[in-house]
């Protein structure tokens, strides 16, 4: 049960807390995804970084005490904070991908919240499709699971630029730096093993609260940043991918008016490079240049875009354009092609087949494509490429090569994320079967 | 104070930019649902942005439950003119009186969860192929796991276990005739983040936002306004004080804060300083532990 000293304590926290959510300039937006299993204490790290954060509200506080005390849990129990769906509840595991907000004066955070078993694994993809930097969390008890290579290659496969290795637990093993040290050799084999240069280690408890946001008392070996003042000063690169311009047409817009007669804007988001008037660009997949008039938003005229904001686009010449088509620099081209290798993460229940057809969409475009072959299965426990068992099931990642109904235009997933990924959609149901990342 | 925070509103702002730009290529029959509350608001002017110098290619919708603030019909029927949007209402009243939904009765009664049928049943008869809505995902745990692009079926009903993978800036909208999608361009926004673009892009709001004085009345912790036909407890007064409403809904379970905030900036601190969630006051998600996941099964916004 909550014990009313743990309530009050909690109250005597608000009081010292405020504003903190309002202040600060320029603040930046971090998009991080933590996978976890059920035990290995994901939740309440969670649940500590916006308890600590003075995040929790008082309402949910209260709720959370209220749902804690039907469970019967024993301890204040972070993780109903979490739980958003009555069986997720009823069962303590998490099912979807859940989004939690909070804010320092530094940064505003988004957290996808994701399932950590192999079941899951399609939920761990598609939070790690739109983050900038991935949390790990290792039992200091445990060590390097099999669960811990799979975390760590998929964050590696959709090229997450940093990540955080959190080896929890430290109190149940005395706080001992050996047992951090030789987690965290082990972890640095892997990620050289994997590509990762962007790794980092911290020894911490969630349940006490131990390197998270303060500093620990219990190991003052450790003389590296707490979890949270790492994730504030992180670097992020806001344009994400500075070289080649790149920008998928979304809708043409044309405000048939007496005052616009002749508007025709392009509109969609940057998705590579910087776009400025005057600019020559070529247009995909005519291959016809032109010149840009202006960019706007809302009437404005800005001078220049970069990746990630969305604007309209005109050019100085009248040239048929529609959606899915693509205006880059005429000196760099992506590749147009029908054929296409990628890595695929498989999501639906029914299996993937060589020679099916299914629907592509890769940013605003759209084409038909048949799976040519299954180049191998990839066993994401062992990191071993299985030639054997080339058959696709829910939550499987393949190297396959697919065959498009006409000339798409992309770039390698590692040279763009945007114009290198694509969906697969399953024409009968509808339904998104997989996502897919151009090698 | 004005300008804070720039650079995540800016990216939040392309994003939902973004989807709306995409919610326009992908479906045909497009309403905006507007409640008359900040949020869906904030859609508007959003919407304007996307698509300017062409007209916002969404209609308007508003359920109304004939319960509302008067001022936010007014503000509702202005908005429209302004924006040049065409707006559509349909009543509560009227699914009530040709039998399709039964009121609930006694102190608690509200017309909030009967505003699911009544939008199902517009969806239905104007062909709604997609209603973009205000929801954010800071509001509520059932909503933390709600998809940009969420699929509904044939009935109108959302499968909280079943939702597709959302990927990178690639939505999905296909969809089998008879089903449609919900969709929500603010997901990724908190409750600051909505004050705050307010703030910066000088959005009009209702006054209700604003301190005002209203006759209200206290019940299990939440401050309600008094309209004549709310009912009250025996126990119940009504007393004049100064508040402002923090979110905008049904009158009858929509909560009303004690505050004496009169401009933008001083309603920011407010909030920013605030221990108490803004559903913390809406009655409707207090009626049980999975109170919005229940509703939004049942086609609730």
């Amino acid at each position: 049960m909550v014990s009313d000293q743990g309530i009050r304590n909690w109250k005597l926290r608000i009081t010292e807390l405020m504003k903190i959510n309002g202040k600060g300039k320029n603040k930046s937006l971090l998009r991080f995804t933590t996978a976890g299993s059920v035990d290995d204490g994901k939740s309440t790290l969670i649940g500590r970084l916006l308890y600590d954060s003075k995040s929790i509200f008082e309402d949910q506080m209260e709720h959370i005490v209220q749902s804690g005390k039907r469970l019967g849990r024993e301890e204040l129990d972070l993780s109903l904070l979490t739980d958003g769906l009555r069986a997720e509840r009823e069962q303590g595991i998490t099912i979807d991908v859940a989004y939690r907000y909070f804010a320092t004066p530094q940064r505003k955070f988004i957290i996808a919240d994701t399932p950590g078993h192999i079941q899951y694994t399609r939920n761990m993809v598609t939070g790690a499709s739109t983050a900038d930097l991935a949390v790990i969390l290792i039992d200091a008890r445990k060590g390097v699971l099999e669960q811990t290579i799979r975390h760590s290659y998929i964050a590696s496969l959709l090229d997450i630029r940093h990540i955080i290795f959190c080896i929890n637990k430290m109190d149940m093993v005395n706080w001992a730096e050996s047992v951090f040290t030789k987690i965290k050799d082990e972890l640095t084999l892997l990620t050289v093993k994997l590509n990762i240069t962007n790794a980092h280690f911290i020894p911490i408890s969630a349940k006490h609260g131990d390197n998270v946001v303060d500093q620990s008392s219990k190991m003052n070996w450790y003389t590296g940043k707490t979890f949270l003042n790492l994730i504030e000063t992180i670097e992020i690169r806001k344009n994400k991918n500075p070289d080649n311009k790149r920008f998928p047409v979304q809708t043409i817009i044309r405000p048939h008016t007496t005052e616009f007669h002749d508007y025709r804007g392009y509109a969609g988001r940057v998705a590579g490079g910087v776009f400025r008037p005057g600019e020559e660009v070529t247009v995909l997949p005519s291959l016809r240049k032109s010149k840009i008039k202006s960019i706007d938003i809302l009437g404005k005229a800005l001078s220049e875009t970069i990746s990630g904001d969305s604007v309209t686009i005109s050019l100085e010449d009248e040239i048929d354009i529609s959606r899915g088509d693509m205006l880059v620099s005429t000196d760099d081209l992506p590749v147009i092609s029908q054929d296409i290798n990628l890595m695929i993460c498989w999501f639906n229940e029914r299996p993937m087949k060589v020679g099916g057809r299914y629907l592509i969409r890769i940013n605003s475009n759209e084409a038909g494509c048949i799976v040519k072959s299954v180049n191998y299965r990839m066993n994401i426990n062992t990191l071993e490429n299985d030639f054997e068992n080339r058959s696709i099931n829910m939550n499987d990642i393949a190297y396959i090569t697919i065959k498009t109904s006409k000339p798409v235009f992309f770039d390698s997933y590692k040279k763009n994320n945007i114009t290198g990924s694509m969906i697969f959609i399953d024409e009968g149901t509808n339904e998104t079967v997989a996502g897919g990342m151009i090698i | 104070m004005k300008n804070i925070n720039d650079e995540h509103l800016k990216e939040l702002e392309a994003e939902a930019i973004f989807v709306m730009r995409e919610v326009s290529a992908q479906f045909e029959n497009k309403v905006l649902l507007f409640s008359g509350g900040k949020d869906s608001i904030v859609l508007v002017y959003l919407a304007r942005k996307a698509f300017w110098p062409a007209r916002i290619p969404f209609s308007l919708m508003h359920i109304d439950t004939g319960h509302n603030f008067e001022e936010t019909l007014k503000f509702r029927d202005d908005l429209a003119i302004e924006f040049g949007t065409e707006l559509i209402v349909r009543y509560v009243q009227s699914s009530i009186d040709n039998g399709r939904v039964v009121e609930e009765q006694g102190v608690n009664a509200s017309r909030n969860k009967a505003q699911s049928i009544t939008l199902l049943d517009a969806i239905e008869e104007l062909k709604i192929d997609v209603a973009i809505g205000g929801g954010r995902r800071d509001e509520e745990k059932a909503r933390a796991k709600e998809r940009f692009f969420s699929h509904r079926n044939e009935f109108g009903q959302w499968d909280p276990k079943n939702q597709r993978p959302e990927l990178w800036n690639i939505f999905n909208g296909r969809k089998h005739s008879g089903e449609h999608f919900r969709v929500f361009p603010i997901s990724n926004w908190t409750e600051l983040d909505v004050w705050q673009y307010i703030l910066n892009e000088n959005i009009k709001l209702p006054e209700l936002y604003y301190t005002h004085k209203r006759k209200v009345f206290s019940r299990n912790g939440v401050y309600l306004a008094w309209a004549p036909f709310m009912q009250l407890k025996p126990n119940e007064k009504v007393f004049e004080t100064d508040v402002r409403c923090r979110t905008i809904g049904d009158i009858t379970c929509t909560g009303v804060t004690l505050s004496k905030a009169e401009s933008l900036e001083e309603i920011i601190s407010e909030i920013a300083a605030t221990r108490v969630t803004e559903r913390g006051g809406r009655y409707d998600d207090k009626r049980s532990e999975a109170a919005m996941e229940d509703r939004k099964k049942e086609g609730y916004f």
